[in-house]
């Protein structure tokens, strides 16, 4: 029973890091992905895109000109 | 994981872009649209030689260009550029939604609609707030400072904010509390650069309009990403995940 528990344990113990660095790796790649079209939108200087965004880049007081 | 953050991240995205394109139309895309007669006006005055390029239909963004440059494209006044317009808030809503999971996440939060609203207003007292404190929402024909500045000020206003209310908030040593709210003073104490004089083609009226109403359409931007990330994370917790999952 105790040895039971106590592997029952080490799984836990091995499987909480593993899980916590799995939603680490989602939260970097959400992070990286959201900054980059934020930017795309809203800061990214190439002319087809601050004119296609204009307006947002206004209305949502991102600097424009 | 992976999956989960970024469908939530998608749905919620796609539903804040769509209210959020339905209400500027209404809002703010108007008050830019007023604006642009007088900016437009003001051109034509001031260089009448600039007629051939700047007064044509749908050429609203010509003067940041040099009148010699080849003329580059832009969207047709109308559904082009309302289309135009709606992409760009659905993808930048799609950009703030993942953010906000990926910060949501690695705190270790649980992410409910309650919880991710309240996260996602402090998203608002960075991105909209702070940066607006230093840089006050501008209609087309005013005068601002070197765009590059503005929008380096911009970013790191909106991160240390972020930062700074995070601290503020979740850390337990006072010494990480103090330098929050020391990370929330701090831009505002750099101070956002800003033009040597105040010109703007458009009234003030119209401009102090714009200011008000960019707020408002900023805040429930964040509002219904922050209800509609929790929501859709919900919704999608995997079976074998929802035991123990956040």
């Amino acid at each position: 029973m105790n040895t039971q528990n106590q592997s029952l344990d080490q799984t836990l113990v091995a499987a909480a890091p593993a899980a916590r660095i799995e939603v680490l790796k989602a939260a970097l790649a959400a992070f990286i992905v959201g900054s980059a079209l934020v930017y795309a939108m809203g800061f990214a200087h190439p002319s087809l895109l601050h004119n296609a965004a204009h307006d947002w880049r206004h209305g949502m007081n991102f600097p424009c000109h | 994981m992976l999956k989960r953050v970024f469908s939530t991240g998608l749905l919620a995205g796609l539903v804040a872009g769509l209210a959020l394109a339905i209400l500027q139309h209404f809002v703010t895309v108007p008050l830019i649209l007023a604006a642009e007669v007088y900016e437009t006006a003001a051109e034509a005055a001031a260089t009448p030689a600039a007629h051939d390029h700047g007064a044509g239909a749908g050429d609203h963004h010509d003067h940041a260009a040099a009148p010699d440059q080849p003329k580059e494209w832009s969207p047709a006044d109308g559904l082009e550029r309302t289309l135009s317009t709606s992409v760009a808030t659905i993808v930048t809503a799609i950009g703030f939604a993942l953010i906000l999971l990926a910060a949501m996440l690695l705190a270790g939060e649980e992410i409910t609609p309650m919880r991710a609203l309240a996260w996602a207003a402090c998203g608002f007292a960075a991105t909209g707030l702070a940066t607006g404190l230093g840089l006050a929402p501008e209609l087309p024909g005013s005068a601002g400072a070197a765009l590059e500045q503005r929008q380096i000020w911009w970013i790191a206003t909106a991160f240390a904010t972020a930062l700074g209310l995070y601290l503020m908030f979740r850390a337990t040593p006072l010494w990480a509390r103090l330098g929050g709210l020391v990370l929330l003073l701090l831009p505002h104490a750099i101070g956002a650069p800003h033009p040597h004089s105040y010109i703007s083609t458009a009234p003030a009226e119209l401009a102090a309009q714009f200011t008000a109403s960019s707020l408002v359409v900023h805040a429930a931007l964040w509002v219904i990403v922050g209800v509609s990330v929790g929501y859709f994370w919900m919704r999608m917790a995997a079976p074998i995940e929802a035991g123990t999952s956040r």
